[in-house]
């Protein structure tokens, strides 16, 4: 066993867990292939939000795989860090916009 | 940087066989992986024969005014292996009884053997139908000797083919060495006020995108698009096709993967972007490899793994078309990148 929960070579894997449920596993992975289809938003598009939202959820594997996808996509590191920013700032904004409710509370109970 | 070769620096991959006893071991060997050739029997692709002859490659010499670092040849200024006019004058024999209906001078940079106009000169009076240079570009620009070839290239309606891996100076002269984007765009502008590479123009002027790194290209049309929007942007430079080809694991690539511990990732992502599909068309199927000094082989990458065509006929001096369509194309682990995703050969995707 490894001795860390997190191992990148898992991600080699990660087909293998229809193994255990096959119709569950087909129906994700169909469902995962059709949405980084070209569709209103470019490939291109879809990768560079995957990559922001992997970083949100912060999933090291999904890092490792979309930073790559973009690389092969030819999108460059300036790109890449923007979308990151972009959902930092989202996960900043949704810890700040709490702070309303804090004000609201701390109002309601103050004279 | 590095500023000579493999073979200069005396490196253990800038031998051959070190390369493919590498390949054979590790992953491939613990079973982890299929070997190719049991990947080809699986996919019933074994023999692999090749099909009609249409591309003959010549390579004109391994000697470079670039050190590339993802350099297949190993190729750079220290390389001394070049074509003679004995061994041209042979290649000329067979492209006058060749079937092949492509022409492709490749190098090293092979503007710099010294007999090269006059090869293209002789080459273009057989009037063969796609007469190919790989040009790097900065040789354009590298010495006042070369600043014509433009106007050769013109005259002889030769159709160049040119790498450029990013439309940005930073991802560019990583790859290739510092002031490569500068004078490659100068050269690509050359190019482009004598007619090449403009639209409705027969002056084709085609790209060759190669990843910088431990990655597989992606989508060519898209990559195609991207490089000519920026390029026309940028610099008003318009080109016609884009050609992705995948970073074939060996020599200077190789020798990199190993060094930054990306070889078996690279490896696994190959192998699982296998494709069938690009069997059927992939380049040595369609192409014959004729080295400086007249052997010949299945491709240009074979060529520098030293693994010559399984015939009877193995150099030119006793070339003989017919014969050499009978052979079994050699293969090992690095035919992995021709046949990854959607395939790739020097004139880009298959599939």
């Amino acid at each position: 066993m490894a001795d860390s929960y997190y191992d990148s070579k898992d991600l080699r894997n990660f087909p293998k867990i229809s193994e255990w449920s096959e119709e569950l596993g087909e129906k994700f992975f169909d469902y995962y292939g059709k949405v980084f289809e070209k569709g209103a938003l470019s490939e291109r598009e879809k990768s560079l939000i995957a990559l922001a939202v992997a970083h949100v959820v912060k999933c090291p594997y999904c890092i490792d795989a979309y930073t790559q996808d973009g690389l092969q996509r030819g999108i460059t590191k300036e790109e890449m860090m923007e979308a990151v920013h972009a959902g930092a700032a989202i996960e900043a904004g949704a810890n700040l916009v709490h702070a309303t409710q804090m004000m609201k509370k701390y109002n309601k109970l103050s004279h | 940087m590095a500023t000579k070769s493999l073979l200069a620096r005396k490196k253990r991959m800038a031998k051959a066989e070190e390369q493919l006893k590498f390949l054979s071991n590790g992953i491939f060997n613990e079973e982890d992986l299929p070997t190719f050739k049991d990947k080809l029997k699986q996919t019933e692709d074994l023999p692999l024969k090749p099909n009609p002859l249409e591309i003959l490659q010549i390579n004109l010499g391994y000697m470079c005014n670039q050190v590339c670092e993802h350099c297949h040849v190993d190729a750079g200024p220290d390389r001394k292996e070049i074509m003679t006019k004995e061994t041209m004058e042979e290649c000329l024999k067979v492209i006058q009884q060749t079937k092949a209906h492509t022409l492709d001078l490749t190098g090293g940079a092979p503007e710099m053997n010294p007999n090269f106009r006059w090869f293209v000169e002789e080459a273009a009076k057989i009037g063969i139908k796609d007469f190919i240079v790989r040009s790097n570009l900065t040789i354009i620009r590298a010495n006042k000797k070369y600043y014509d070839l433009p106007e050769f290239f013109k005259k002889h309606k030769v159709h160049v083919v040119s790498s450029m891996p990013h439309w940005t100076k930073g991802k560019t002269d990583k790859q290739r060495g510092d002031g490569v984007f500068d004078k490659s765009i100068k050269a690509l502008q050359d190019l482009n006020a004598i007619g090449y590479g403009m639209q409705d123009s027969n002056l084709k002027l085609d790209l060759v995108y190669n990843p910088s790194g431990a990655f597989l290209p992606t989508n060519q049309a898209a990559l195609e698009a991207d490089f000519k929007k920026a390029l026309k942007a940028d610099f008003n430079i318009h080109f016609h096709n884009l050609f992705a080809i995948t970073n074939l694991p060996i020599s200077r690539f190789l020798d990199y993967l190993i060094a930054s511990e990306n070889y078996e990732d690279y490896m696994y992502n190959l192998v699982d972007a296998y494709n069938p599909a690009a069997v059927k068309n992939v380049m040595c199927r369609n192409t014959l490899s004729i080295s400086w000094d007249g052997w010949l082989y299945d491709c240009d990458f074979n060529q520098m793994l030293e693994m010559k065509v399984d015939s009877k006929v193995q150099h030119i001096s006793n070339y003989n078309e017919a014969e050499l369509q009978n052979r079994e194309i050699c293969v090992s682990q690095h035919c992995y990148g021709c046949t990854a995703g959607a395939g790739s050969s020097c004139q880009g995707n298959v599939v």
